[in-house]
């Protein structure tokens, strides 16, 4: 019986060490300096109490799929011409739906023809359909492609963020996507201080296209208008751009470019800020191979026309065509060493693939946090302690079985935090303070019910025996509706309601351990101390 | 050298444990009407209170930014701020509709600056830095910014769907294993129970005029699981008293269960009434919505075991008496030990 009780006694310190183990892991001293680094280095703590951003961005897909289909249509008028059937223009009809294109014009006799030209070339990502007395076709893009474009965007996204983020420095960034099948990805970047230089860098220069000039720079977008003849044509568009660039004035200009861009974003394989001959600042880039074989046809063609450097929907730079290039050049203009170095950083992390809209964003400042910590915890020592004065009080001798198995509890709690790495919010610190409440509602279940026992004559060890047994079945259930309530709360709650439903979970968990198991080995290690004659201390 | 006194203390007594409510025997139910009043009386004022704010505001509680959507800036002065001077300062700088409340002036000199909802997405952001461009045209550096919270109409939807369906599958639950547990109608009376105290916590901060956000909603839901709790003891107490006793009337069989289980409840109840009172008073600003409603649901949810959950009980068995259906609750299914 004696050796039974202490194994038991040994298992319960057993798990003692191993849970405190998860807390502080093994601190490098027993300053209280040295606890504080061991514990939050295993203690992993919430936007809310480390304080840092929340953001929920939404990419807008639409323009990839946009970007595709412009690139579509370029290829159709392309085909067509090459294959010389006759068609009025090709583009897209309705902006809100980027994944339909029209063809208009084509002859009745090249009617098959052209059917057989797009569905060859283009069928397996587009319904084709048309072709009637009305010479206008509709291509039309596949839901599942469209699909997986979205779903690609977004993935690019997302690891371009990671890049511009990651070359920040910020520890332990988040990023991920959020709200399956809603194209939304959430950003969480703890410590961060300047919230606005973060999201500029993140969020800016959306788009980075090289794009060749048609026209410009003009005085405004009446100016460009004449000079298209009144109607811009579909395949070109008009963008804003910084006067400086051509006269000298900062004025606003508008320049007419081809829609469709020589190279993007993602063609760019490096770049670096440099310096030119006269000192002038400037970016080296170099190109993907596939992007430069496609550079260097379009300018060897093109040589003595201008491009237009295309950064944010804005003009950014217009350059000469000198001669043709293959993957290397220079992008020149009058940079500051800032620009420069957001420029080629933007650059070399590959252009986000659509613009991103916030959502959501939610930002805690650091100190906010760091009185958020103070105050949670003065809360918590204040309950603990209030709660144990209790039981000493009320329940005398078992009071300190009582306060003992608290005292486990927490330290169980605690430890399952450290070991699973799961983060501790402001409502979980709640949520371990209302375990505290409700861990040591198990005790006063079973203690009341040893009392009513020992007042009906009972022999202490039956007392304690009948105490646990009835209470048993209460505490199960009492316990399992609130996990069962934490869990729905975790299921649908956003972050620091999740860590609130965490620390309820673990700690009525571990409570079921402690209150019973715990609690009846201090019970047994009493009642075998006890003399003939003497009652239970409760 | 002086004999020691050997003094005599009497045979040993033994110290009589601290009871609160060692006999105590009182007709609960026969104060239901008392009960009866107490609820109808708070059920309504925060039914008229709801109604009012729903009139004024849209919605029957005020609701945080978490719901409403919109800009939320919490920001903390170096000096004691005027409100009516911050809010001269956003109306010069042009921004519409900017709602500037004193957060914590007291003791911190804090004060929220909230904006409207934004429907056009793509400039969600600009609110907060226009929020703060203005500020500094007033007390440059001032101040600091602790806390800024923006929420779309996209999110803020989410956010309502997803409190909606948490509360529901809770409350489905509880019934769903109260049942399986006891029978249907005890599951039913602790859910009514439960509705009661959801309301009354909800009203209260409508009278109050507090704001409901997630983790408000949070608190409701374990308060629920807590008041459910407590209606459980009672009844695990009335289920084994029944299946001891099947002669006893069923109203005596229920007082006599509560008073038995008096001493626990109010303990357990008072303990953890008292950690939350300390999250409350020691907590902080952030968690005062959350403690309010554990502080007030905590009390609600122990009177409703004994006031409404009891006498639903009996009022059933009693209607179903008249109707001539049974004249005996069923001591449900036994309880797996």
């Amino acid at each position: 019986m004696k050796k039974n009780l202490k194994n038991k006694v040994l298992l319960i310190i057993a798990v003692l060490v191993v849970f405190t183990y998860g807390i502080i892991g093994v601190p490098s001293g027993v300053s209280g300096k040295a606890l504080m680094e061991a514990l939050s280095n295993r203690i992993h703590l919430g936007l809310d109490l480390r304080g840092g951003a929340h953001l929920i961005l939404q990419v807008v897909v639409s323009e990839a799929v946009a970007s595709e289909t412009d690139n579509t249509v370029a290829r159709v008028q392309q085909d067509l011409k090459t294959a010389k059937l006759t068609f009025s223009q090709a583009y897209k009809p309705d902006p809100t739906k980027p994944q339909v294109i029209r063809l208009e014009g084509t002859t009745q006799p090249n009617a098959s023809v052209v059917r057989s030209l797009l569905d060859t070339k283009y069928s397996n990502e587009y319904d084709v359909n048309g072709g009637g007395a009305d010479n206008t076709w509709t291509l039309t893009m596949k839901p599942l492609v469209q699909k997986a474009l979205e779903e690609k965007t977004v993935q690019q996204a997302i690891d371009t963020i990671r890049d511009r983020v990651d070359s920040l420095g910020v520890s332990e960034p988040l990023i991920q996507e959020y709200n399956l099948g809603a194209n939304q990805i959430l950003v969480e970047l703890p410590g961060i201080s300047d919230l606005d230089r973060v999201k500029s860098i993140i969020q800016s220069t959306a788009r980075l296209e090289i794009h060749a000039v048609v026209g410009g720079p003009y005085q405004d977008e009446t100016a460009a208008l004449a000079s298209v003849g009144g109607v811009v044509p579909p395949d070109e568009m008009l963008v804003h751009g910084s006067g400086a660039l051509a006269t000298g004035s900062d004025a606003d200009s508008v320049y007419v470019l081809q829609r469709v861009s020589v190279v993007a974003g993602s063609d760019f394989r490096s770049a670096d800020p440099g310096t030119d001959q006269n000192g002038l600042r400037n970016v080296r880039f170099t190109l993907t191979n596939e992007a430069g074989d496609k550079f260097y046809e379009y300018t060897s063609v093109n040589v003595g026309k201008s491009m237009a450097v295309v950064m944010g929907g804005r003009v950014r730079e217009v350059a000469n065509i000198k001669s043709a290039i293959r993957d290397s050049g220079e992008i020149e203009g009058s940079f500051t060493p800032d620009e420069v170095t957001i420029l080629s950083k933007m650059l070399r992390t590959g252009a986000l693939p659509a613009s991103l809209n916030y959502l959501e964003d939610r930002t805690v400042g650091a100190s906010l946090g760091a009185d958020s910590i103070r105050q949670g915890v003065t809360a918590a020592i204040v309950g603990v302690l209030v709660v144990m004065a209790f039981m000493l009080f009320y329940y005398r001798g078992s009071g300190i079985n009582a306060d003992l198995a608290l005292f486990l509890n927490l330290v169980i709690l605690l430890g399952f935090m450290g070991f699973s790495k799961a983060t501790l919010t402001l409502p979980g610190i709640a949520g371990v303070i209302l375990t505290i409440g409700m861990g040591v509602d198990s005790n006063v279940l079973i203690f009341e019910r040893i009392r009513e026992e020992v007042r009906a004559g009972k022999a202490p060890s039956a007392a304690v025996d009948q105490g646990f047994a009835h209470a048993w079945v209460t505490i199960v259930d009492t316990h399992v509706t609130t996990i069962v309530s934490a869990a729905i709360l975790f299921l649908f709650g956003s972050g620091p309601v999740k860590g609130f439903a965490v620390t309820l979970t673990f700690g009525l968990a571990a409570n079921l351990f402690t209150a019973v198991y715990v609690s009846r080995v201090i019970f047994e290690a009493h009642l075998n101390k006890l003399k003939p004659g003497e009652t239970v201390s409760i | 050298m002086n004999a020691a006194v050997l003094k005599d203390y009497g045979p040993r007594k033994r110290r009589e444990p601290v009871e609160l409510f060692h006999g105590v025997n009182v007709d609960w139910l026969g104060k239901k009407w008392y009960f009866l009043a107490f609820s109808m009386i708070f059920s309504v004022a925060g039914i008229i209170s709801m109604s009012m704010h729903w009139v004024q505001i849209g919605s029957p509680v005020p609701l945080s930014v978490d719901f409403r959507g919109g800009t939320q800036v919490q920001l903390q002065f170096a000096q004691t701020p005027d409100i009516g001077r911050i809010r001269q300062a956003t109306v010069e700088a042009g921004i519409k509709d900017a709602s500037v409340v004193a957060y914590d002036v007291a003791s911190n000199n804090e004060v929220l600056i909230s904006l409207p909802e934004q429907t056009n997405e793509s400039s969600l952001d600009a609110g907060r830095q226009q929020i703060v461009d203005a500020l500094h045209a007033h007390y440059a550096n001032q101040f600091t910014v602790r806390n800024v919270q923006v929420v779309g109409p996209t999110v803020g939807k989410q956010l309502e769907r997803q409190a909606g369906l948490a509360t529901l599958y809770s409350m489905a639950g509880m019934l769903v294993y109260l049942w399986f547990r006891f029978q249907l109608i005890y599951g039913v009376a602790a859910v009514v129970a439960c509705f009661h105290d959801t309301l009354i916590t909800v009203g209260f901060f409508a009278l109050t005029g507090q704001e409901i956000s997630l983790t408000v909603i949070a608190a409701i839901l374990t308060l629920v699981g807590y008041s459910m709790n407590d209606t459980i003891v009672v009844f695990d107490r009335i289920r084994e008293n029944l299946r001891l006793s099947r002669r006893e009337a069923l109203p005596d069989v229920v007082n006599r269960s509560i008073n038995q289980t008096l001493s626990r409840t109010v303990l357990t109840s008072g303990l953890t009434f008292l950690t939350v009172l300390s999250l409350y008073v020691f907590g902080g600003q952030v968690l005062r919505g959350f403690s309010f409603a554990l502080v007030v649901g905590i009390l609600i949810g122990t009177y409703s075991s004994i006031a409404v959950a009891a006498p639903m009980l009996v009022a059933w068995q009693e209607w179903r008496g008249k109707s001539g259906k049974g004249t005996t609750l069923p001591a449900a299914k036994r309880a797996r030990v």
